[in-house]
């Protein structure tokens, strides 16, 4: 068995697609959506936690580049900038998941890249902007 | 009392690498181990340190003469705006100023990526500053229109000069509405879902001089990563704020306003921020040294985070309206504890200050002093303290059009 949190991201043209579907009826995944992002005839973004058998897994995973996906990471989503980090805490109450967390007697922040569920709510809740996502980045580079 | 040590004394002490110097943090568990009188008469310097947003700040800027001259009327620094008013080529750029592209709040809750306190972020750091100006052009000052760049080592002054910082004390704010506001003390979510504060407590400079007894106009402080020192006491300063029985103040009190060259600063210490809904403001690193003169200021000088009291303020009605009375005080202790309890809720709390950032300032102004290269100041003018009898005002709102307004 395996479970991984990935994150697809949709060209426009597979957007319509019942991928999902797919991932289930022909791969035996169990399938757990975290987040979506999907517009019609627009790029998309789906994070979920996949489980199933080892082999039933890395097949979908071929399966879905051969649609056209890309097929990330969950970790790789949101960054921290530890150097732009200035230690406030503000963000702690923020995010849903504690990834971002206050430790004391420490007094500073800290990142599980493994609880993040991409909810981006940090993004803008960091007065410094020291969290980042890959995907701005990406379109930063174009 | 028995210890009466002048700033003298400490200077020459300081030089010959003699001094004794705690952080405000460390000096608490001494104090309580020795007791004051013996920490006293051993202590000479206590170090005190804050990290936090502070809006009312900005920098003047002479930037020298182009030729042919030109009179400054606008100018734009990376689209920022600042003001011109002075003579020719002075300006003065603040740390909230947004350029006048910025969609603010017409897009709720605004970004505010870039403004004031990220120019002058970039200016500390070395960076390259675009520059838009205009003028009307005079015969001394025949110049209409200038768009150049430059460098803070290219420019003749450039001075740090902040009206009010370093808080005594600030609010902690809750949000009693049932939907999420957008604050200059962070996302507040609904129905008391978050507390956020702005204070680094025991070691915050005003708390361990609370009736400014050794702080005064011309005291030698960290500023922003380089030295600077308080040219005044600060805008809103309030020194007739309610107090606790250890002196220290149970609500905003007095405030500095400091001045230094922002040459010598560091960009780690003066850092942009973009606060959703709110705008741009300006992180500064302010540290200042507490002269041990005697024990009443060694105990002062001994506060601990439990000792200390903010109120809770509802920052939906309670503060923008002016409705009503604060909802309770915590202390410092239970606020950095991560939880409080709030009309019997209880409740997750943030810090905006960087308590991390403090204990560094603190830590690098005693490295500053034990290694001889910062001395002590005699303050050339107290700052007015509870005697002062000062109240704060509110703003007449009357119609000047009418003689009996």
């Amino acid at each position: 068995m395996i479970k991984q949190k990935i994150v697809l991201r949709y060209p426009p043209h597979v957007v319509e697609q019942p991928t999902i579907y797919h991932l289930i009826k022909d791969f035996d995944l169990m399938v757990n959506i975290l987040r979506a992002d999907i517009n019609p005839k627009k790029e998309g973004r789906l994070m979920m936690e996949l489980s199933g058998e080892e082999l039933n897994y890395q097949r979908a995973l071929e399966w879905l580049r051969e649609q056209g996906l890309h097929v990330m990471g969950l970790e790789q989503q949101i960054i921290w900038r530890e150097e732009k980090c200035t230690h406030c805490g503000a963000c702690t109450v923020i995010c849903p998941t504690e990834a971002l967390a206050f430790n004391r007697p420490e007094m500073t922040v800290s990142f599980s890249e493994d609880k993040c569920i991409v909810c981006e709510l940090c993004l803008r809740a960091c007065p410094a902007r020291a969290m980042e996502t890959l995907v701005e980045n990406n379109n930063s580079v174009k | 009392m028995k210890v009466n040590r002048s700033i003298e004394e400490i200077n020459e002490k300081i030089k010959s690498g003699s001094a004794v110097v705690f952080t405000a943090e460390e000096i608490i568990d001494f104090v309580e181990e020795k007791g004051v009188n013996e920490a006293a008469a051993s202590v000479d310097v206590v170090t005190t340190g804050t990290f936090g947003p502070m809006c009312s700040s900005g920098v003047f800027l002479n930037v020298g003469h182009p030729g042919p001259r030109i009179k400054f009327n606008e100018v734009y620094l990376n689209d920022v705006p600042a003001y011109a008013g002075i003579a020719a080529v002075d300006f003065y750029l603040g740390a909230t100023a947004l350029p006048a592209k910025d969609p603010a709040n017409s897009n709720y809750p605004g970004e505010f990526v870039y403004g004031g306190g990220h120019v002058i972020e970039d200016l500390v750091a070395g960076k390259e500053i675009r520059m838009e100006a205009s003028a009307y052009g005079t015969d001394c000052y025949p110049r209409e229109s200038i768009n150049t760049g430059f460098k803070l080592a290219e420019i003749n002054e450039a001075t740090l000069y902040n009206p009010r910082n370093a808080y005594q004390n600030y609010n902690v704010a809750v949000n009693l509405s049932s939907k999420t506001i957008y604050t200059y003390m962070g996302i507040l979510k609904p129905n008391l879902g978050n507390a956020n504060y702005s204070s680094a407590g025991q070691l915050s400079p005003l708390f361990n001089d609370p009736l400014l007894q050794t702080i005064g106009m011309g005291t030698r402080i960290f500023l922003g990563g380089g030295t600077g020192y308080v040219a005044w006491h600060g805008t809103q300063h309030n020194p007739s704020a309610p107090r606790c029985e250890n002196g220290t103040p149970r609500a905003p009190g007095a405030t500095l306003a400091l001045t230094g060259d922002l040459k010598q600063m560091n960009a780690r210490w003066l850092r942009g921020l973009s606060f959703l809904g709110y705008g741009v403001t300006m992180q500064v690193g302010v540290g200042i040294p507490i002269p041990i003169l005697n024990e009443e200021i060694m105990k002062y000088c001994a506060v601990r985070d439990e000792e200390l009291m903010a109120p809770v303020v509802d920052y939906h009605r309670g503060y923008p309206y002016k409705e009503g009375e604060p909802l309770g005080e915590v202390s410092y202790a239970e606020l950095k504890s991560g939880q409080v309890t709030i009309q019997g809720q209880k409740v997750p709390t943030a810090s905006l200050s960087s308590y991390a950032g403090a204990r560094e300032i603190a830590a690098e102004l005693k490295e500053w002093i034990t290694s001889g290269r910062f001395t002590l100041t005699v303050p050339a003018k107290g700052l007015p303290s509870t005697e002062a009898g000062i109240q704060l005002n509110s703003l007449p709102q009357r119609n000047p059009e009418r003689e009996d307004g």
